[in-house]
C-alpha cells in the first residue's frame, strides 16, 4: 500500500523557508543601512566641502614625533606617521603584556601564600591598584617619575655608561662590527638546541622515568652559544656612550620617561587583574590534587608546576585574554602623558591637520580591531592546546 | 511596539552618519534660545571659567557679542570648552555654532577642514618660553633642545619648520592639552615651551615660579587668530564676520559702552548707521536694526574688549602692538558699514 504523500506546506508557513527568508531580509537591511550611512556621510562631507578620501596618506606631515622605531622626520608623510604611531602602540602593548603577565602571576600566587604578611601585602596591592582609575595612575607615575628624577646637569650616572635624568634613561648603543652575524645565528641555534634537548629529555623520561636538567641546559645553550660566538669572533661590538650636550644628551639609546611611565602604569594596573584571574584559577583546582601529589612524594614547587598550574591554566587563560586586550586598548591613554602612540599621533595630530575625521577614525578602529582579533586568536590557539582533552 | 523600536534604531543609525547639512544656523540658534560657542576653557585672557563658572576672556567676549547681537542678552551663550585637537571636529559636526578659540587662520583649515574664517580678531605670532637659568637670548640658540608643545596646533608645525630651516636639531614632546604641556615644561621635561606669544604670557603665570622664566623676543610665525564657522551658510558667516567689523568700527568712531546711548543721537552718519538709527543695515543680516547698539552696550567696542581681557585692565598687560587700529599704526581695519 502506497504511503500517502505528506501534505504540501506552503513555503510561507514552512519554518525552514521562513528562517532563510528572514535572515536574507536582515542581511539586506544591514547592507542597506551600511550603504546609506556611507553615502549619506560622503554626501554631507561633499556638501560642507570637507575633504574626503585617502589622498592625505602621501602628503607631508610636517610635525615631529619624539619616539620613532623607523626613520621619521617632519618631511615624512602622514602614512609614515601612521606606521610610527602603530609601532609605538605595538611596542608598549607587547612589553606591557609580558611584564603584566610576570607580575600578575607572581602576585596571584603570593596571594595564596601561607605567610600571612606576604598574602596580605599581595592582596593589598590588588585591591589598591585595581580600584583606582588607570588614567589617574598614569598621570601619577608620569609626574612622579618627572619630579623625582634630577635635571639634566645632575644626571645620575649608572655603572656601565648609563645616564638617568628627567629627560629619560640613556643607555650605551651597541654598534656591531663585521663578524657579528655569527651571534644571532648562534642564538637561533641555541634555541633550536634547547627545544631539541627538551624533546629528547621528555622522550627519555617517558621511556625510562629518568629526569634531565632541561631548564639549566636550555638556558646555557641559549645564552652560552652566542657568548661563545662573541668570544670566537673577537668581540666585534663597540659602544656609543651617551654624552652630555648643551641641552640634551647626545648619542646612546634613549628611553623616554613618557614611555617608561606608560609601560610601568599599564603593567602594574593590568597585573592586578591578572593576579585575580590566577588566584581564581589556582583555587579552582581541587585541594585533593595537591594532597595526592604530596602523598606521591612531590615537594611543593614541583606540585605547583606539574599538578596545579597546568589545571589552573584552563581557568586562567580566557580572562587572561581579556586582560591582554584591555591592556592594548588602554595603551591609547598615552595621549594624556605625551607618549606618541597611534591615537596620539594619528587620531590626534593627523586628524586635526587633515580634518578628515571619518577616514582617520575608521582606520584607527580597524587597526585596534585587527590587533585585538589577532591577540585573541593567538590566545584561543593556546587555550585549545591546554584545554582538557576529552576522549 | 517592536516596529517602532526598529524604526527608531534605523533613524538613529542613519542620523549618526550625518544629518542633512544645515544652512540655517541663525534660525536654529534663535529657536534654541542660546548660542553654542566653541571656546578655549584653559587660557587666561582668551577663555577661562572662574570658580563660579563665569567665563571671561577676549574670545569669550566675542561669543557674548554675537549673543547680544541676536538676543540682546550676552548671557545666552553656552560655552563648550574644546582642546586644540578636537575643535574642528566639534565645529564640523555641528556641536558648536561658531568656533572662537584663538585659532589660526590657514589655507588648509579654510578649505579641506571645512571651515570659513570670518576675519582676524587678534594678530599673533609664535614664541618660546625658556628658563632664565639657561641663559638663552634667541630662539636660534635652541639647537638640540627639547620643546614641549600642544597637539593639533599650527605651533606644532611651525616648530618643526623653524628648526629644520635653521638646521637645528629638535626633540619635541607633544601633549594633548596645554595644561599637560606646561606642567611637563615646568617639571623640567623640556627646555622650552612654545605657543602663540599672547598665550605664552598667560602660561608663564601658571608655572611654579613665573619669574624664573622668560619669553624669548623671537616671533617665528604669523598667527592671525579669528572666529570660524562651517562651510555652507553665508548668512551666518556674514553675521560672525560683521560682528567683528562692527566692534572695530565702533572703536574707530569712538563709540563705547558708556556713551553708546548718547551716540545714537549723534549727527555723524557713520555712527548713526552703525547703531541702527539710520538705514536698514542690521535687518539685512536677519538681525534687529540696532544690533550694533545692543552689542556695544553689553560688551563694549574692540578696544574695550582688548583692554579688559588682555591689556592694561588685565593681569597680562599685553600692549596693542599689531592689534592697534590702522589709524594708530596697527593692522585692525574694518570695511565700512553702508
Amino acid at each position: 500500500m502506497a504511503q500517502a504523500a505528506p501534505p504540501r506546506i506552503s513555503p510561507f508557513y514552512d519554518p525552514r523557508w521562513r528562517s532563510i527568508a528572514f535572515q536574507l531580509l536582515l542581511c539586506a537591511v544591514i547592507v542597506w543601512l551600511a550603504y546609506s550611512a556611507v553615502t549619506n556621510a560622503a554626501e554631507n562631507l561633499a556638501r560642507a566641502r570637507i575633504a574626503s578620501g585617502f589622498d592625505f596618506w602621501n602628503s607631508t606631515a610636517g610635525f615631529d614625533i619624539s619616539q620613532h622605531l623607523i626613520p621619521y622626520s617632519a618631511q615624512s608623510t602622514y602614512g609614515r606617521a601612521f606606521w610610527v604611531g602603530l609601532l609605538n602602540t605595538l611596542l608598549v602593548s607587547f612589553l606591557g603584556i609580558v611584564f603584566a603577565t610576570i607580575i600578575g602571576f607572581a602576585i596571584g600566587i603570593l596571594q595564596l601564600s601561607k605567610n600571612v604578611l606576604v598574602a596580605k601585602l599581595a592582596r593589598g596591592y590588588v585591591e589598591v591598584i585595581r580600584n583606582l582609575p588607570l588614567l589617574l595612575q598614569l598621570l601619577f607615575w608620569y609626574n612622579a617619575v618627572l619630579k623625582a628624577l634630577p635635571v639634566l646637569r645632575d644626571s645620575i650616572s649608572i655603572p656601565g655608561g648609563m645616564l638617568l635624568n628627567n629627560r629619560g634613561l640613556f643607555l650605551p648603543k651597541p654598534i656591531f662590527g663585521p663578524g657579528f652575524e655569527a651571534v644571532p645565528i648562534a642564538f637561533v641555534l641555541g634555541i633550536a638546541g634547547a627545544f631539541g634537548y627538551r624533546h629528547w629529555a621528555r622522550r627519555r623520561q617517558a621511556l625510562t622515568g629518568q629526569q634531565a636538567p632541561v631548564f639549566a641546559v636550555g638556558v646555557s645553550l641559549i645564552l652560552g652559544l652566542p657568548l661563545l660566538a662573541l668570544a670566537l669572533t673577537g668581540f666585534p661590538v663597540t659602544f656609543d656612550f651617551p654624552e652630555m650636550g648643551r641641552f640634551n644628551i647626545r648619542g646612546g639609546i634613549e628611553i623616554l620617561p613618557e614611555f617608561a611611565a606608560l609601560l610601568f602604569g599599564l603593567s602594574i594596573y593590568t597585573a592586578a587583574f591578572i593576579a585575580e584571574a590566577v588566584r581564581a584559577g589556582v583555587q579552582s583546582v581541587s585541594h585533593g590534587q595537591t594532597e595526592a601529589a604530596y602523598s606521591l612524594g612531590l615537594r611543593p614547587l614541583p606540585t605547583l608546576r606539574l599538578i596545579v598550574v597546568p589545571q589552573a591554566m584552563r581557568v586562567i587563560v580566557p580572562p587572561l585574554t581579556n586582560q591582554y586586550l584591555n591592556l592594548t586598548k588602554n595603551s591609547s591613554l598615552a595621549v594624556a602623558i605625551g607618549y606618541p602612540d597611534l591615537v596620539q599621533v594619528f587620531t590626534g595630530t593627523v586628524l586635526n591637520q587633515t580634518g578628515q575625521a571619518v577616514e582617520v577614525v575608521a582606520i584607527t578602529m580597524a587597526v585596534y580591531l585587527t590587533i585585538s582579533l589577532a591577540t585573541s586568536g593567538l590566545m584561543n590557539l593556546y587555550n585549545r592546546r591546554i584545554a582538557l582533552v576529552e576522549r | 511596539m517592536k516596529r517602532s523600536l526598529f524604526t527608531l534604531a534605523l533613524a538613529t543609525l542613519v542620523g549618526i552618519a550625518g544629518s542633512a547639512a544645515e544652512a540655517q544656523t541663525l534660525k536654529q540658534v534663535q529657536q534654541r534660545g542660546v548660542l553654542n560657542c566653541g571656546a578655549n576653557g584653559n587660557l587666561a585672557g582668551f577663555g577661562l571659567p572662574d570658580a563660579q563658572g563665569n567665563w571671561t576672556g577676549f574670545d569669550v567676549d566675542y561669543c557674548r557679542a554675537i549673543a547680544a547681537a541676536i538676543f540682546n542678552d550676552p548671557t545666552k551663550v553656552k560655552f563648550i570648552p574644546l582642546t586644540a585637537k578636537d575643535r574642528f571636529t566639534a565645529l564640523q559636526s555641528g556641536e558648536v555654532d561658531v568656533l572662537i578659540r584663538n585659532t589660526t587662520w590657514t589655507s588648509s583649515r579654510d578649505t579641506t577642514n571645512g571651515l570659513n574664517f570670518t576675519g582676524v580678531n587678534y594678530y599673533d605670532g609664535q614664541g618660546f618660553l625658556v628658563r632664565k637659568a639657561l641663559k638663552v637670548n634667541s630662539a636660534l640658540e635652541l639647537n638640540d633642545a627639547a620643546v614641549c608643545v600642544q597637539q593639533g596646533t599650527t605651533t606644532e608645525l611651525n616648530l618643526a619648520d623653524f628648526f629644520r630651516s635653521n638646521n637645528m636639531k629638535l626633540k619635541t614632546v607633544t601633549f594633548a592639552t596645554s595644561d599637560e604641556a606646561v606642567k611637563a615644561y615646568d617639571a623640567g621635561r623640556c627646555d622650552a615651551y612654545t605657543t602663540d606669544a599672547s598665550a605664552l604670557y598667560s602660561e608663564r603665570l601658571r608655572t611654579a615660579a613665573p619669574d624664573d622664566h622668560v619669553v624669548l623676543p623671537d616671533i617665528i610665525s604669523k598667527e592671525p587668530l579669528g572666529p570660524s564657522v562651517r562651510h555652507g551658510d553665508d548668512q551666518w558667516f556674514d553675521i560672525v564676520r560683521w560682528v567683528n567689523f562692527w566692534l572695530i568700527n565702533a572703536e574707530e568712531l569712538g563709540i563705547t559702552k558708556a556713551n553708546v546711548d548718547a551716540q545714537t543721537k549723534s549727527d555723524n552718519p557713520d555712527i548713526r548707521r552703525l547703531l541702527g538709527a539710520e538705514g536698514k543695515f542690521g535687518e539685512a543680516f536677519g538681525l534687529s536694526n540696532d544690533f550694533g547698539a545692543k552689542m556695544i552696550k553689553h560688551v563694549g567696542n574692540y578696544g574695550e574688549i582688548f583692554e579688559r581681557n588682555l591689556g592694561q585692565g588685565s593681569r597680562l598687560k599685553i600692549s596693542r602692538g599689531l592689534n592697534a587700529l590702522w589709524t594708530k599704526g596697527g593692522l585692525q581695519y574694518a570695511p565700512p558699514v553702508r
